[in-house]
């Protein structure tokens, strides 16, 4: 018998190896992510500490660049009562509050209309309008500067209302034919049935369900009309026609003086309504609406 | 409340495929109809046709006398249940079943009369609060109906209804339809590859093969009566047994010869039916309960034949005894009380009384 215990080979501990695995894979995670967020969050913290700092001490070379020694709101100050700082951040919450309700309007009825109603030709369509979003505006500047300017339109904010949305609405609405194209087919049919138009269905059924795609291409083109960088430094000039991206770095560099505590502070505020979306927007988009649609 | 009329209704897609081709249909007020066939034999073709889903490519289609051929789904006044539900996930239980009286402009309380009155008699009453997601799947089917029954259409359409749900709550489901027909009395139009849910549930049943009707006629004389081999195999579970065989034609009596060397002698009252196909092969037709253990064969018709069982399949109430003459693989049904086993000889006897010969080339029962 115990020549049998002897001879006979351990029983594997499956279940303990498995929770050593899991250790281990729990452990590479988070020091993955350590070195994600440290690496992501330095230039933030780095600017908040330099908008914190007065001029002089920032330009002080001897002591530790990561710490405050006498903090200052005086930069944030500065910017909220003089300057222009004010009119940026009015012009570009206009210009990206016009170009995401346009966005959203023209991509949600052409996404519709590509992914619902078959039509000859809506597939090359919906893969034309996606190869337009693929042509870079480092490219199209150019030529649409020949295009605003025969409309009268350089050096005037509302140029921005007209020409970001050549980049918002192909990838809007690529990414909402695909959310359109994932609710199932019998859900307009029970719709059309019930005596829905297809504005209707697109009012009551499809844009409430589809809301998380909705809300992805809206942060989406909020995002990319709140940084736009090329278009308007090509096209503004004035400082009350300029939006935040160009505004701060005409405003606060002159010549070669930078005034960096501004520019930080500048910087981080101008960060803060992109921050508020996500963090507000964030639950719904990844909520998943379509639950209970149909046999789950 | 409306009758349906088909006539030569064709639906053709792209490279001539034809899916439904050219049938015929007529549907009375009140009357619970069952289209029933294979996967691609067109009856959700023809049901989504009536709904106004797919356009026809020729033909005629009218509910109540109007031709809507051209009538959106919308003005048929027709009402569907889909067979994954399609309620609205962000709406409330009540709000799914007012949706539609909610765009034909009701007011609010009528709306809110049909939509409670619905939902009594549907049992879902404590639901109306809730979001489809929290839902079974059973409470999701009853919300779809109730939002068929709310409308209170010409016209209810079921694209198999019960195919998600699982084996017991689809013999409960089957039984609510059926309940909430006899209570409505609306005209009802019904899909499913299910053989047992059309037997059970319709008026008469429509059954489709290949986008052609097979058969039109009540349960039981589909059953009894099939008038092709197809109607024959497809209706009744376990199938109907086909054995070939030849008839001949011996001293003024018609015989049988099936393969193994089994002569079964025909009924006399068919002789006269069957007299001008001696001579030629054909396919017996015997449904599995008119092959049972030899008893009775004193019975006039009744045969007895040898057989060895396969496999033996207890199912309580009765036995079911595979067996192969020549080949052909057969099912009979005997007493549970019989003792049968597998590669043990049982004597069995063929009831030919409810025999079907089928002209083997064309498939039409004789």
């Amino acid at each position: 018998m115990s020549a049998t215990t002897a001879g006979a080979a351990p029983a594997p501990r499956r279940s303990g190896s498995l929770a050593r695995e899991r250790r281990w894979a729990l452990i590479g995670a988070y020091v993955a992510l350590a070195v994600f967020v440290v690496f992501f969050m330095l230039p933030p913290f780095h600017m908040l500490i330099t908008s914190l700092k007065g001029s002089a001490e920032i330009a002080d070379q001897t002591g530790n660049p990561w710490m405050v020694r006498s903090p200052t709101l005086e930069n944030y100050r500065d910017l909220l009562t003089a300057g222009n700082y004010l009119t940026f951040f009015w012009n570009s919450v206009m210009v990206t509050a016009c170009v995401v309700v346009i966005s959203m309007v023209v991509s949600t009825l052409a996404a519709f209309a590509l992914a619902r109603m078959r039509f000859w030709g809506s597939q090359t369509l919906a893969t034309g309008v996606f190869l337009t979003y693929l042509v870079p505006e480092t490219l199209l500047f150019i030529p649409l500067f020949q295009i605003v300017g025969s409309l009268g339109l350089i050096n005037n904010v509302w140029a921005m209302v007209l020409i970001y949305p050549t980049l918002t609405v192909p990838f809007c609405t690529w990414i909402m034919i695909g959310y359109f194209a994932s609710i199932p087919k019998e859900l307009d049919e029970a719709a059309l049935i019930d005596g829905a138009s297809h504005l209707q269905m697109l009012w009551k059924i499809f844009i409430p369900v589809a809301l998380p795609g909705i809300l992805a291409a809206m942060i989406f083109a909020f995002t990319v009309s709140w940084a736009a960088f090329i278009y308007p430094m090509a096209y503004l000039v004035s400082t009350d026609q300029m939006v935040l991206t160009v505004g701060i770095v005409s405003d606060l560099i002159r010549a070669d003086t930078f005034q960096w505590g501004k520019i930080m502070a500048g910087a981080l505020m101008a960060a803060l309504p992109p921050l508020l979306v996500y963090a507000f927007l964030m639950d719904y988009y990844i909520a998943g609406l379509t639950a209970g649609a149909t046999k789950g | 409340m409306a009758q349906v009329t088909l006539r030569k209704v064709v639906k053709a897609y792209e490279g001539d495929v034809q899916a439904v081709k050219g049938i015929d249909l007529d549907i009375a007020d009140h009357e619970f109809v069952v289209l029933v066939g294979p996967s691609g034999c067109g009856k959700s073709t023809t049901l989504r046709m009536i709904a106004g889903l797919e356009e026809i490519t020729s033909g005629e289609i009218a509910i109540g006398g109007e031709v809507v051929n051209d009538v959106p789904p919308r003005d048929r006044d027709i009402a569907m249940v889909f067979q994954n539900y399609a309620l609205y996930p962000h709406m409330s239980v009540f709000d799914n079943m007012a949706f539609g009286l909610k765009l034909r402009h009701f007011d609010k309380a009528e709306i809110k009369r049909r939509v409670d009155e619905a939902a009594r008699i549907l049992d879902i009453v404590p639901l109306l609060a809730r979001k489809p997601k929290a839902l079974s799947g059973g409470q999701r089917q009853r919300v779809a109906m109730g939002r068929a029954i709310v409308r209170n259409p010409k016209v209810f359409l079921f694209d198999e209804p019960l195919s998600n749900l699982d084996a017991k709550l689809r013999v409960q489901m089957r039984t609510e339809i059926k309940k909430v027909h006899q209570t409505v009395r609306t005209t009802t139009i019904y899909v499913t590859h299910d053989q047992v849910e059309a037997m059970t549930l319709a008026d008469r049943v429509v059954v489709m093969n290949h986008g052609v009707i097979e058969q039109v006629g009540p349960p039981q004389e589909l059953y009894h009566c099939p008038a092709t081999r197809f109607v024959a195999g497809f209706i009744g579970s376990p199938g109907m047994n086909f054995i070939p065989a030849r008839l001949e034609n011996g001293a003024g009596a018609l015989r049988l010869h099936l393969p193994g060397d089994i002569v079964l002698p025909v009924p006399a009252d068919r002789t006269g039916r069957y007299g001008a196909h001696a001579g030629r092969p054909v396919l017996l037709g015997l449904r599995p309960e008119h092959l049972t253990e030899s008893r009775n064969t004193d019975r006039p018709n009744v045969a007895p034949f040898p057989a060895t069982p396969e496999v033996v399949e207890p199912m309580g109430m009765e036995t079911l005894v595979h067996f192969r003459i020549d080949g052909a693989e057969i099912c009979g049904r005997i007493d549970p009380a019989v003792p049968a086993e597998p590669g043990r000889p049982l004597p069995m006897a063929a009831d030919l009384n409810h025999m079907h010969l089928i002209e083997t080339e064309s498939g039409r029962v004789l």
